[in-house]
């Protein structure tokens, strides 16, 4: 395991002073075997490498609250948690693979054209949902709706962005399903581009250190699959959150694969947790499907984050149970028992329900009714932004610039104008398709 | 010269249950309604789908006993196998790690085949050391590439999508590009090929759609190949890994199923930076590349035999226009001689690309064709194009180029 370097408990304004500076005079400790004239490295005789796979196999360890079995482990950092929370918790846990259910089949259907389940990783999303305050900015990679259902972003709203439908303010219909983004919800709009939002989510963060109202307040969210790690933007993030320190909380989903490739391809070193350190990070590795853990390790990296004001990093440890995708047959690279046996072994839902049980916070009449609800509403939302038409064909012209609109642009709108006008009734594919849109086009062929 | 559409080789089954809906799309597979009269790719007079046609293929040259020899088998004697595009672009880079000790293929999702299916079997076939996943990282992937290419070796790697070339950018403008160059010849990365999916298939929206081939117009050192079906992607794929320059090899998606031929299975070559003439003519030369081929081969025969609700749109004089369609193949450098010379008989110049407009590789190519051309050219120089803002998912009926776009075109051209 590799030490984490002391530098970073100096207190923060002192370093944040001097950030960037070989000025500062290091303190030399008194060693026999002198000192280098711009670190405070100790100097040593010994020929000694150091790495984070260890000749032992001692890997960083993982913090866990409950058992398998849904018990509290002996002496673990219980985190605060009534029975309010611990039953929106789960019934937030519940409704997701619900969700994932029902969009799932409509993309096989054909009626939305791609879909992305969380299945597995519910605990890894509620937790950390559930842990951050409903502010706190959220930069996410693309599995994290839960994360928006969370904040109270409604049904209609994840229908109205899978269909592209005329309410869906998300993207207006320009991104694919999934693509969320709400700035009412402080969630930014997700690109399917990897990784290119954690550098962004250390910026986010420094912006929150320069408003006054929300310095020490909020902190910026990112997260990201163990995959996007590999991204050089990954390692681009983390050292601008610890260098120039802005309050930047990363949660890494190790879930095991980047689409085919696993984890134990992806990466030679002890997860993504090793790689903190470098970076003057705190790190924690947590049991991702332990909600309980994630809750706490989150919401103890937030503190830490706003109190010191810098970078930290958190690795949840999961399991994909469903396909990358809808484009993806994950049975083509991992045998269906494995997938069967994680499910069945380490199920998270089932692991919290346990918990719950112990403490009589819910029952099986409260679960089926529940469930019951969720189906019918999400049925409901279904039924509704699926009939709903597109934006009006105009708006792919909108939003390109802000400010004054360039003259290609404008002339391009016109150039499709004319071409609607002239075919738009006459040519059957565009008539159809012109059908989808709300207007049918009028606003630009008439 | 236009064939006429393949329609008896369509079962009568499929005819039926697909008589209600009129297609439009050239890419897409299934085959055209019964009423429908519209080429697609399915029944394209441009893929060769039988031995003798593909075998005769113009310009393929054959590798198998080196370039330099003459050819001592007999074109009666070899052989070709039905594939579509995955399973050629799979079959070169078999090829190539065959006869080429050095050459390993690596990218993302490679060792179990590829997201789209370019890979399989190849770990299997040549194992692990030779064909192995990396790491996510683009920009990693293109300098390993061309770590392994400045020592000499062949290195193909997969870009998942042409979408996400661009953190390799750095890696490939200023790295690969200028490799040669900047060590006065000493040193080169002409080993280095990186294949990458491109082009929309219809709901990709912004970063599943992209044609990014004219941010690298720019890059002097680059080639860049775009194939249209699967006997130029094996032949045009072979000569990339084989040329002495590093090349992006950008494969449109769409048709990796949907263009099927029959395919020399022996070792050759389509020579690079040479476009293909598809169909000769007088009056109008027609520019592509990659799925557009298929929109213009539709929107030539739309030209000829509109559609009766478009036939009002097309003045029965300029039906019998001439249209020469060209196949650019390579988009760096691209071959300006055989534009020039076409544009010189024919006085107009459609250029049809699914990038958008500005900063598109058309506007290079008017550039150059309307200084050559100038005092030959009837028109001004027409690109059909996407329009200037990302790809805008719910919208890109309206957004790419398809084959009426193409025939208003040729349609305002013909008559300016």
């Amino acid at each position: 395991m590799l030490r984490t370097a002391r530098r970073s408990f100096l207190p923060y304004r002192s370093l944040q002073r001097h950030r960037g500076l070989a000025t500062a005079t290091p303190i030399i400790p008194a060693n026999t075997h002198g000192h280098l004239p711009t670190s405070q490295s100790p100097i040593t005789p010994k020929l000694h490498f150091f790495n984070s796979v260890t000749p032992d196999g001692t890997q960083i360890p993982t913090y866990r609250v409950l058992d398998g079995v849904g018990n509290v482990l002996e002496g673990a950092d219980f985190p605060e948690i009534d029975r309010a929370l611990a039953r929106r918790m789960y019934e937030q846990m519940l409704q997701l693979p619900v969700i994932d259910n029902l969009l799932y089949n409509v993309q096989r259907q054909g009626k939305i054209s791609f879909y992305m389940t969380a299945h597995g990783e519910e605990a890894t999303l509620i937790g950390s949902a559930a842990a951050l305050a409903d502010d706190d900015e959220i930069l996410s990679q693309y599995r994290e709706m839960a994360v928006l259902l969370w904040r109270g972003f409604g049904f209609d709203e994840i229908m109205a962005q899978c269909f592209g439908n005329h309410e869906d303010t998300c993207t207006k219909g320009k991104q694919m399903p999934i693509h969320f983004g709400s700035r009412a919800h402080h969630f930014h709009t997700i690109s399917s581009t990897l990784a290119t939002q954690i550098p962004q989510a250390a910026g986010v963060a420094f912006a929150l250190t320069r408003d006054p109202l929300r310095r020490g307040k909020n902190c910026a969210a990112v997260y990201f699959g163990e995959g996007a790690a590999s991204e050089g933007d990954f390692h681009a993030g983390m050292l601008l959150a610890s260098t120039i320190p802005s309050p930047t909380l990363f949660i890494a989903r190790n879930n095991g694969f980047a689409i085919s490739t696993p984890a134990s391809e992806q990466f030679h070193g002890d997860g993504i947790a090793a790689r903190g350190p470098g970076y003057g990070v705190h790190t924690i590795r947590v049991d991702g499907n332990d909600v309980l853990a994630v809750y706490s390790a989150v919401k103890e990296a937030r503190r830490l984050c706003l109190q010191e004001g810098r970078g930290v990093l958190v690795e949840a440890m999961t399991y994909r149970v469903g396909h990358h995708s809808t484009s993806d047959d994950s049975f083509a690279y991992r045998p269906r028992q494995e997938v069967e046996d994680r499910k069945r072994i380490d199920n998270p839902i089932a692991r919290f329900r346990k918990f719950l049980d112990a403490r009589g916070w819910w029952s099986d009449a409260e679960e089926d009714a529940y469930k019951d609800r969720v189906k019918k509403e999400i049925m409901k939302a279904f039924r509704r932004g699926e009939t709903m038409q597109h934006h009006p064909v105009s708006e792919m012209f909108n939003d390109v610039y802000g400010g004054q609109e360039p003259w290609n642009i404008k002339e391009q709108r016109e150039e499709l104008k004319a071409l609607l006008k002239k075919y738009g009734k006459d040519w059957e594919p565009w008539r159809n398709e012109l059908k989808k849109f709300k207007g049918e086009g009028k606003e630009l062929s008439e | 010269m236009i064939k006429s559409p393949k329609l008896a080789r369509i079962p009568h089954r499929n005819v039926l249950s697909i008589r209600s809906n009129r297609r439009w799309q050239s890419t897409s597979a299934e085959p055209p309604p019964a009423e429908g009269h519209l080429p697609s790719v399915a029944t394209s007079s441009f893929l060769r789908t039988t031995p003798d046609s593909a075998l005769r293929a113009p310009g393929l040259q054959w590798a198998d006993d080196g370039l330099s020899g003459p050819p001592n088998i007999a074109l009666a004697e070899r052989e070709t196998r039905k594939m579509n595009l995955y399973q050629a672009v799979r079959d070169a880079m078999s090829i190539a790690l065959t006869k080429d000790d050095t050459a390993v293929v690596f990218g993302e999702d490679v060792a179990f085949g590829g997201v789209f299916r370019c890979t399989m079997g190849l770990a299997e076939e040549f194992g692990r050391e030779r064909v192995f996943n990396t790491p996510l990282t683009e920009q990693g992937i293109a300098g390993f590439g061309i770590g392994l290419a400045s020592m000499g070796h062949t290195a193909i790697a997969e870009i998942q999508f042409a979408d996400y070339i661009y953190p390799a950018f750095d890696q490939l403008v200023n790295e690969a590009a200028k490799h040669r160059f900047r060590s006065g010849g000493q040193f080169g990365v002409g080993g280095l090929t990186i294949r990458c999916p491109t082009m929309s298939v219809g709901h990709g929206g912004l970063y599943h759609s992209q044609s990014p081939e004219g941010f690298f117009l720019g890059a002097a050192g680059l080639k860049l190949v775009i194939p249209r079906s699967p006997v130029q992607a094996k032949g045009l794929l072979l000569a990339s890994i084989r040329d002495p320059n590093p090349v992006i090899f950008m494969e449109p998606k769409i048709l990796y199923r949907s263009a099927v031929e029959q395919v020399p299975i022996g070792d050759f070559e389509i020579p690079l930076g040479k476009a293909e003439t598809l169909v000769n003519g007088s009056d109008l030369t027609l520019l592509t590349w990659g799925t557009p081929v298929y929109h213009c081969e539709t929107a030539i025969h739309m030209l000829r035999s509109p559609p009766e609700s478009l036939a009002k749109h097309i003045p029965q004089s300029i039906r019998s226009a001439k249209v020469e369609l060209i196949d650019l193949r390579t988009i760096l450098p691209w071959d300006v001689e055989t534009i020039a010379e076409s544009v010189e008989r024919t006085g107009r110049l459609v250029i049809v690309h699914e990038a958008s407009r500005t900063g598109g590789v058309g506007s290079e190519i008017a550039a150059e064709i309307q200084k050559r051309c100038f005092l030959k050219l009837h028109a001004p120089v027409k690109r059909v194009t996407a329009w200037d803002t990302p790809v805008p998912m719910q919208y890109e009926k309206f957004y790419i180029p398809d084959p009426l776009r193409i025939v208003d075109a040729i349609v305002g051209t013909l008559t300016y």
